[in-house]
């Protein structure tokens, strides 16, 4: 299991990190979304992985930390909101610069290669 | 009521947010003017309130629902982080009352943003654990992402983006470090992990140096350390100076928390992973002063320049921060409150002279004459020789002390010829933009006065409005009192850093002494 989940946390995060290089704005965004997914479920595991153990006392023989579950729903509704404000501001920046590229300009290489 | 006062300077500007975005504030300018005034005044005075209380009865510590230490969130109110929550909701205030002035209303909901990043500051400096305090960087960030925006242009979105985009990187790096060490320690109060670290063992040790490290690359991407400053001086050259100025404390919540950090956890106690930063900080904050430097020079215009100023200080005050000594650390609580409220007034200044000059607005220029030259030449005046750091004013004050504290550091002639000629170079620059500025006219191309009928010449709109000249010189006012109460003011910071460094008395005073 620890394998699995190690390898989709980096999996996640590599692909993460080759969107977020790329210029325009769309797949940035997307790939920002899927850091924080791999961030999600890498704070889950820093309470070590364990199955059929409950967070409340008195429910199952083994328990659960709770305290990364707490984390993980934190860092949800922050990423979401920080999503939201990224797309909003992405599509103003579109409007706004007449093109979706983060640097705020059509790179020269793509002009020449449309004439 | 007493007992909560610690909690007051981050649950009022919540409150005063929330109040200013209901409906009698909401709708009518000169109320949610007069609200948003009234409340950050009550902020700050309430700080201070803090400040004194602390100053008298020891530091407190806090216990949010009253869990105590270990298992809930504790804020920290000690002598370092009341004195850095006056200074925020000072300049809260001060951005406030500026906008007051009509700039509030290029943009929406430009108050309670204020209110928003007031909270998230004075969160950030009181907090006691590490996962709230990122839960108060991302308040205070998106806090400042909208503050961004707020009455830009095209340049401004641009900025923007790129500030936002960087910065959620930034945060999803500061949750995997957390998460890291939050596995290999299993606390996230900082006085618990600063007990804990000491006794890892194995390889648990390498994994808290990574989440330690990672820690150290947030830190030093709000700071704006050396290969991760380039977003500022686009950042603060884009936003509305107002907004710039009461970013001028953000930069300093990143030096805050380095100085918390790597003092408190990975400090003397730490056993294997004691200082394990302090070298690359060191050459790290010596290439910042460098980079600084150089932009300060090639600036075009003032902005531009103030920003470069920004990224100096913040080379100055890591340096200093990584030496971990009392001495260096209250030279760098002094440095830390002369340069915010200088380089805060300086944004406001050439927002100010930059409106009078018309078309050439802030740029180095000659151009067209400032309308009321004595009264924004004696301010720019003052602030800029706070800021060179000449005598008599507090930044002389505070390089003297910074210079005496790296005296005997293993690098310090390194230091001292690279921060001598940084200052040099700040003076020539700030010097000749002051000059150019002031003194060389299009009209005229010469040093001679400004004709006469000037005054009359520059309409009403771009003349100083009361507001706006008050708030300028509450912020420029900082530096000859800094070096007027120098002796009370140095006292306060060298108790503030001797508790800092003092390891045992924070331990106990956050796992045992929580009321």
């Amino acid at each position: 299991m620890e394998l699995l989940y190690a390898a989709s946390v980096g999996l996640l995060v590599s692909c993460g990190v080759f969107l977020i290089l790329r210029s325009r704005t769309f797949p940035v965004v997307l790939g920002l979304t899927m850091l924080s997914y791999a961030v999600n479920l890498f704070l889950f595991s820093s309470g070590r992985l364990s199955l059929n153990s409950a967070v409340v006392l008195g429910q199952s023989s083994e328990y659960a930390d709770p305290l990364p579950q707490a984390f993980v729903l934190t860092a949800i509704v922050i990423g979401f909101a920080m999503t939201a404000f990224v797309v909003i501001l992405s599509i103003r920046a579109r409007a706004d610069l007449g093109n979706d590229h983060v640097n705020g300009h059509v790179p020269e290489i793509n002009n020449k290669r449309k004439v | 009521m007493i007992q909560h006062l610690s909690s007051l300077p981050i649950l009022l500007p919540m409150l005063a947010g929330v109040i200013l975005l209901m409906p009698p504030c909401g709708k009518s300018v000169s109320i949610r003017r007069f609200a948003s005034v009234t409340f950050s005044l009550l902020t700050f005075l309430i700080s201070v309130a803090l400040l004194l209380k602390v100053q008298i009865d020891g530091s407190l510590v806090y216990a949010i629902g009253d869990w105590s230490a270990p298992f809930g969130i504790v804020l920290v109110a000690d002598p370092l982080s009341t004195l850095l929550v006056c200074l925020s909701s000072l300049l809260g205030m001060v951005c406030i009352l500026y906008s007051c002035a009509g700039d509030d209303e290029q943009g929406s909901y430009f108050h309670p943003l204020v209110h928003f990043l007031v909270l998230g500051v004075n969160g950030a400096f009181l907090t006691g654990d590490a996962f709230n305090l990122f839960v108060f960087f991302e308040v205070l960030l998106i806090a400042s992402y909208a503050l961004l925006m707020h009455g830009g242009d095209k340049k401004t979105t641009r900025a923007a983006l790129q500030y936002v985009i960087m910065n959620l990187v930034g945060s999803a790096v500061f949750l995997i470090a957390l998460g890291v060490l939050y596995g290999v320690l299993g606390t996230l109060n900082m006085a618990d992990m600063a007990q804990k670290i000491s006794l890892l063992q194995g390889d648990d040790v390498y994994l808290a140096k990574i989440g330690g490290l990672l820690l150290l690359v947030v830190f030093a991407l709000k700071a704006a350390l050396l290969p991760l400053h380039l977003w500022l001086p686009n950042t603060y050259a884009a936003a509305v100076p107002m907004v710039a100025a009461l970013f001028a404390i953000m930069t300093k919540v990143g030096v805050y928390s380095i100085m918390r950090v790597y003092t408190l956890i990975f400090g003397d106690e730490a056993g294997e992973l004691a200082h394990m930063a302090q070298n690359w900080l060191w050459w790290l904050a010596l290439a910042t002063i460098a980079m600084g430097t150089v932009g300060v020079l090639a600036s075009q215009d003032l902005r531009k320049l103030i920003a470069n100023l920004v990224i100096i200080s913040v080379g100055t005050l890591v340096a200093l921060v990584t030496i971990q000594t009392v001495e260096a650390s209250s030279a760098a609580i002094y440095y830390l409150v002369h340069s915010t409220l200088v380089t805060a007034a300086l944004f406001l200044l050439a927002d100010l002279i930059g409106r009078q000059r018309g078309k050439v607005a802030d740029r180095i220029t000659a151009g067209t004459p400032v309308a009321q030259p004595a009264l924004l030449g004696v301010c720019f005046l003052i602030a800029a020789i706070a800021v060179i750091g000449m005598p008599p004013l507090s930044g002389f004050i505070g390089k003297v002390w910074l210079l005496q504290a790296t005296l005997n550091t293993e690098y310090s002639m390194v230091f001292w010829a690279l921060y001598l000629v940084a200052s040099l170079a700040v003076l020539f620059a700030v010097a000749k933009a002051g000059s150019t500025v002031f003194w060389h006219h299009q009209t005229n191309g010469s040093k001679n006065k400004p004709p006469a009928n000037m005054a009359t010449e520059s309409s009403i709109k771009d003349r100083v409005q009361p507001v706006q000249i008050v708030a300028v010189i509450i912020l420029v006012a900082g530096a000859p009192l800094m070096s007027l109460f120098a002796g009370p003011l140095s006292e306060y910071a060298i108790g503030a850093a001797s508790q800092l460094h003092d390891f045992n008395n924070n331990i106990d005073l956050i796992l045992l002494g929580g009321k």
